[in-house]
């Protein structure tokens, strides 16, 4: 492009041929052009001379083309941020790191009034990119600061690598060749991206932010779908992140719920016992039939629980109550066996204790009624003359039914957490700075 | 933008192609195949075309800068390694002059410093380098490009004489905001710009270029 000061392109008209048949000068419709070797005339069959420098343009034409299409062809328009362009250029960089190679394609939109935007699109990850016109500012004691500040906000540095431009269609702003290099550092701030690309005499900022392909394709009316975006891009939105605060938020509000029904609902009813009463196990005294039956009392309201608490002053011993819960109307039973037991002791260890000298057991659904219980005790009959008392409450809260649902709270905000926190380990791990493998058990790999 | 217009040598008919350099496009009203043979064909895929120097900007153009009404009066063309671009000359309402630059279409307003407001001395053009800062009205700028440019013409009326310049250098400068500055080495005494990038939209300009299927 040494055409000298002069003005540029544009005013030249092109130089058009038709391309038509020699024979009839029927028009002539091109199929399958890169593979054509000879085309033939659909009017009067015969067949083009391969050799016809038009045909040759456009067979060359083709054969570069060929390699790199744009996935918005040239020419197209679009409607961007409620802005009219016109898709002018295209081209093709490369970045190599670890001697992988990285392709990625950017596209020039013009407007001729606003001026130049950018496409970005990287494995099916797009970007909208404008020229920053506020400089961003870094540390400028560190050759790669791992910050920058634009308009208020911190990106942080995400890579720095050398691109090549490998391929290039149509117009730029600058004058691209392939071969070209510039120094890129990318700053992230999802879903925006901060790039500083350093050539020869020049250091440009931009500032891109992430476009789903979708909106792409609605953008310029593309046919089909846009190639599915693969793996996590440098500045992709988290799907995560963003409800993180309101899971949690809605964590919190939910728990507090929960309190509010256990303190308000749940507590006040558990408050007084329906019945107590305090017996003495005399084993020496104990022969024959040891069960004996408690006075009645009233349980009360909707079919409920009912919790049955036993105390025993028991050392180094056990008993055990064969209780029934019977209705006295109905003679519906509801059978169980507590036992109590307490050890302690002295070893090389210190003092140990196990057991506890107090059961309690939570009888689910009992409709109201008048009721009684049946007890029978058993314990070691080497031993003397056991006191034990004997409590029933009606409607206790059971706090397993809390801690469930409060499980259910935490359930997804810890999940929606340990995702965003995977697809941000995902992100960084493609830059310079990968997390460390420590945390990660690799399990998901 | 540059979609190249001729006429279909079969019908007469006008056409179209896609884009600067492309070569082939059918006729829509007689189907012919049309190819163009203007194409370097050894530069598609490797060079990029440079869009040409078109500005909506012209003489008459009228807008509005921060509550000042202006009007274009004159304009300097240049033409660098990158393409062109025009610095217009604006005569305000209160009857200074300003600077409207269209450089790759991002505008920007300036005016000529005063030596008073600058304070000290102008880096030289030898002294000037990429990455510098200079503070200048209590703001910092940091130099972002060196230009060698070429003076190409003028247009219009314009605050002093300029028509014997040849190759001049600029060194713009950008900060943190949106102020920006350009140093112009066109005379033997540097001479500062301080001004700042401004939206399109925002200098509610009238009486603009018109460009065809564009509005």
């Amino acid at each position: 492009m040494s055409s000298g000061p002069t003005p540029p392109q544009g005013s030249q008209k092109p130089q058009v041929q038709a391309l038509n048949c020699t024979k009839c000068g029927a028009a002539i419709t091109l199929r399958a052009l890169g593979q054509a070797v000879s085309v033939v005339c659909e009017s009067c069959h015969s067949i083009l001379d391969a050799k016809d420098p038009k045909l040759q343009i456009l067979q060359t034409f083709e054969r570069i083309t060929s390699a790199e299409r744009p996935l918005i062809p040239l020419g197209t328009r679009g409607r961007i941020r409620g802005t009219d362009y016109e898709v002018i250029g295209f081209e093709r960089r490369t970045i190599e790191v670890d001697d992988i190679p990285y392709h990625w394609n950017e596209y020039v939109l013009f407007n001729p009034y606003k001026g130049f935007r950018y496409l970005t699109e990287y494995n099916g990850h797009w970007n909208d990119v404008a020229i920053c016109k506020e400089l961003p500012m870094v540390d400028p004691r560190f050759s790669i600061p791992l910050e920058a500040n634009y308009l208020g906000e911190v990106y942080k540095h995400f890579q720095t690598a050398d691109a090549n431009t490998d391929f290039v269609l149509g117009e730029f702003p600058w004058e691209v060749r392939v071969g070209e290099q510039a120094r890129l550092t990318d700053y992230v701030h999802p879903p925006r991206v901060l790039s500083r690309e350093k050539m020869s005499k020049e250091v440009t900022w931009s500032i891109g932010e992430y476009v789903y392909g979708k909106d792409v394709w609605s953008a310029f009316r593309l046919p089909g779908d846009p190639p599915p975006a693969t793996g996590v891009y440098e500045n992709e939105p988290s799907p995560f992140s963003a409800n993180i605060m309101a899971v949690w938020l809605a964590f919190a509000a939910l728990t507090i719920g929960l309190l509010a029904m256990m303190i308000g609902f749940d507590l006040p009813s558990s408050s007084e016992p329906v019945f107590r009463s305090t017996y003495q196990l005399n084993r020496v005294a104990a022969n024959g039939e040891p069960s004996f039956v408690t006075d009645t009392f009233q349980l009360e309201g909707r079919t409920s629980n009912v919790e049955v608490t036993t105390s025993a002053s028991v050392q180094n011993d056990w008993i055990y109550l064969n209780y029934a819960l019977i209705n006295q109307d109905s003679g519906e039973a509801w059978d169980f066996g507590r036992e109590v037991s307490f050890y302690s002791g002295h070893d090389s260890d210190g003092s140990w204790s196990e057991g506890s000298r107090r059961d309690t057991v939570v009888v689910p659904s009992v409709p109201a009624g008048r009721y009684y219980l049946r007890i029978e005790p058993e314990a070691d009959p080497r031993h003397s003359n056991i006191a034990y008392s004997v409590e029933v409450r009606r409607n206790v809260p059971v706090m397993a039914f809390y801690g469930i649902g409060f499980l259910a709270l935490l359930l997804p905000a810890v999940l929606i957490t340990w995702r965003s926190v995977s697809f941000e380990r995902s992100r960084w791990s493609e830059s310079d700075h990968p997390p460390s493998p420590i945390i990660n058990t690799e399990s998901d790999e | 933008m540059t979609q190249p217009i001729a006429t279909c040598p079969n019908c007469g008919a006008k056409i179209i192609f896609k884009w600067s350099s492309s070569v082939q496009t059918v006729c829509e009203y007689c189907k012919s195949v049309l190819v163009r043979s203007d194409v370097d064909l050894k530069k598609v895929g490797q060079v990029a075309d440079l869009p040409p120097d078109i500005s909506p900007i012209q003489l008459n153009a009228e807008g509005n800068y921060r509550n000042k009404a202006f009007v274009v009066i004159g304009r300097i063309l240049y033409q660098y390694d990158q393409g062109g671009w025009n610095e217009w000359h604006l005569m305000m309402n209160d009857g200074t002059s300003g600077w409207l630059s269209d450089a790759q279409e991002e505008y920007a307003i300036s005016f000529a410093a005063t030596g008073s407001t600058t304070g000290q001395k102008l880096p030289t053009e030898s002294q000037v380098q990429i990455g510098q800062t200079y503070s200048w009205n209590g703001a910092n700028y940091t130099v972002s490009v060196i230009t060698q440019a070429h003076f190409r013409g003028v247009e219009g009326e314009l605050p002093f004489q300029y028509w014997d310049k040849d190759d001049v250098a600029f060194a713009d400068l950008r900060s943190s905001s949106r102020k920006f500055a350009t140093l112009d080495y066109s005379d033997i005494e540097p001479v500062l710009y301080l001004g700042e990038l401004v939206e399109f939209d925002d200098l509610k300009l009238k009486n603009l270029r018109q460009f065809e299927g564009w509005s």
